[in-house]
């Protein structure tokens, strides 16, 4: 159990209630400064970048995809395929993020996904843990039947129906943030339109502030980066007060929404409104780690995703210009390229899974309790099952049949909207814009997780 | 030669034909039915061709895994009779079969 949810438990037997969330991360954060002055936390790896070997002077057992700089210093295709021809599910004894097996090919990785009674999602997804005393719960990282009942109470604020009332509104945001973009000089993409726009749909989903919304993709960015966790650079104190700050606003907003409910004002259809409403989780302010766990999944679930796909998009057309040209002819294409960038990005690579059984599969034999990670990355490229993967083509046969939502019952929840995001911001780019050219190349996440871009120059042509 | 009919949410009909052993979504792909997404290509792992059986054909559609089942109850469309389509198997017996299309896939 966690330092943090040790600390409130505690506390729960004291009359918790009284302790907002706010202040116990900052107890936990109190907690683990005294553990690491004291040497009693467990180390925190330190990722240095160095440049990363041609895969064909290792052994198989070398290769060590865990790797944070191998998307980076885009080594991650050949590393892959090899592991694909060669090893297809393999082991790597002895990563920096301890031992692990890597699923490399499609229909491996679906019989991974499916068979969530032989491999469990717990503790937690990512290759290494939640940095200590930061431990939430969410049901990304819960087994049926606790899974199955919180992802209930969480997922109609994104269900389609839902979606249907907010086009509008994405819309509306999409067009104002394109229509104030500077043209005809260099921009940064990534900050002008992608963390912009997934900032702004973000503060819908939440109904948060809208002028702090920048904060949204603050918080998401801060705990995508934990390094033990995925490789990241975010440093344990920032975490901690972001922590910290996460939990005062969005225990502050769960008042404000109770307040408007409880004097018979309508609610809206933000996330904490429909928990409101909901009988099983209009009290979850009460159990701190599972609001806390279902804030941060939404948050993060909603921002590396949709946030990349909208820059590697950019990225895919210039890189690949013949299909630039037929989306220009036929832009009815969009949902169909939405869903091929979507492949080709993949925005995150992977979902990490424990054996609770001996699983054979391919060849290898996964004990029981062995890390296994299902590289969604890797599945997107296999050419088993995708022609020309490497390719990015608009008009892909069965475009829609890919890895990066994932597959089985932790299959992106957020799927629907993601896509309209997509098409959306593209239906309105083509209204606007003749040609939006990358110029020098894009700097990429350090992340074995999150394959994305930190900065993206272009340069946007308006339509004549 | 049997046939299928698919009635979407908005009431437009479609019409299949019965190929002992395909399955009810490969059927409603080949013949162009719109609104059944088959994201995870018939593995019963994405819940993108969720139909509603008349509940007078039900009993002639099979069984329901419980995989099948879980995959069901991610989506708020689901009904009494929900199924995916990727896990029914078409027969002759099938002849006539009405299965209504959600509104919306998840």
């Amino acid at each position: 159990m966690s330092m943090l949810s040790k600390f409130i438990e505690k506390g729960i037997e004291t009359g918790t209630r009284m302790v907002p969330l706010e202040y116990q991360v900052k107890g936990s954060h109190v907690v683990q400064s005294v553990k690491q002055r004291l040497s009693l936390h467990r180390p925190i790896p330190v990722f240095v970048e160095k440049p990363i070997p041609d895969v064909a002077t290792l052994s198989i057992d070398e290769i060590d995809v865990s790797n944070p700089f191998l998307y980076r210093q885009d080594k991650w295709e050949s590393y892959f395929k090899r592991l694909r021809d060669e090893c297809p599910v393999h082991y790597q004894k002895q990563s920096p993020f301890g031992p692990f097996w890597s699923v490399t090919r499609f229909e491996d990785i679906l019989f991974v996904d499916k068979n969530h009674d032989l491999f469990s999602a717990e503790p937690i997804i990512s290759l290494g843990p939640q940095p200590e005393g930061l431990e939430i719960e969410t049901f990304i990282a819960m087994d049926p039947p606790k899974h199955d009942v919180q992802r209930a109470a969480v997922q109609g604020v994104v269900a389609p129906k839902n979606l249907k009332q907010m086009e509008d509104l994405i819309r509306a945001r999409t067009a104002d943030v394109l229509d104030h973009l500077p043209v005809n000089q260099p921009i940064d993409w990534v900050s002008h339109v992608s963390i912009e726009l997934t900032a702004r749909m973000l503060a819908t989903l939440f109904d948060f502030p809208y002028e702090q919304r920048r904060k949204l993709a603050h918080w998401s960015d801060v705990a995508a980066g934990s390094p033990e966790t995925f490789g990241g650079t975010s440093d344990t104190h920032e975490a901690f007060t972001t922590a910290a700050e996460a939990a005062r606003l969005m225990s502050q907003l769960w008042r404000e929404k109770a307040a408007k409910k409880a004097t018979g004002e309508e609610l809206g259809f933000d996330l904490i409104s429909l928990l409101l409403s909901n009988d099983d989780t209009k009290d979850m302010i009460n159990r701190p780690m599972e609001f806390m766990g279902n804030m941060v999944l939404l948050i993060i679930g909603g921002n590396d995703t949709t946030r990349n796909s909208m820059s590697g998009g950019v990225l895919a057309l210039n890189q690949f210009p013949e299909e630039f040209t037929k989306l220009k002819n036929n832009p009815a294409l969009i949902p169909s390229m939405v869903s091929e960038i979507i492949r080709w990005q993949t925005p995150l690579a992977y979902m990490r899974r424990v054996a609770k059984q001996d699983v054979e599969l391919n060849g290898q034999t996964i004990r029981k309790g062995d890390k296994v990670v299902m590289w969604y990355a890797s599945g997107n490229r296999d050419e088993r099952n995708i022609d020309n993967p490497d390719q990015f083509i608009i008009d892909r046969k069965n475009v829609r049949n890919h890895l990066s939502f994932g597959f089985g019952i932790h299959r992106c929840m957020g799927n629907r909207l993601a896509e309209m995001q997509l098409r959306i911001l593209w239906e309105e780019i083509l209204q606007r814009f003749d040609n939006i050219e990358v110029i020098g190349e894009p700097k990429r996440n350090q992340s074995n997780f999150v394959r994305g871009y930190t900065e993206m120059m272009v340069s946007i042509t308006p339509k004549a | 030669m049997g046939n299928i009919r698919f009635i979407e949410h908005d009431g437009t009909e479609h019409t299949a034909e019965i190929e002992e052993g395909k399955s009810l979504m490969q059927a409603a792909l080949d013949n162009a039915v719109p609104g059944i997404d088959a994201d995870c290509g018939g593995s019963c792992a994405c819940g993108t061709c969720h139909v509603i059986v008349d509940r007078r054909w039900l009993d002639k559609t099979g069984a329901i895994s419980s995989i099948e089942e879980q995959m069901l109850d991610l989506t708020p469309e689901k009904e009494e009779t929900s199924r995916l389509a990727c896990q029914i198997t078409l027969s002759e017996a099938m002849d006539g079969m009405v299965v209504r299309l959600p509104e919306f896939q998840m």
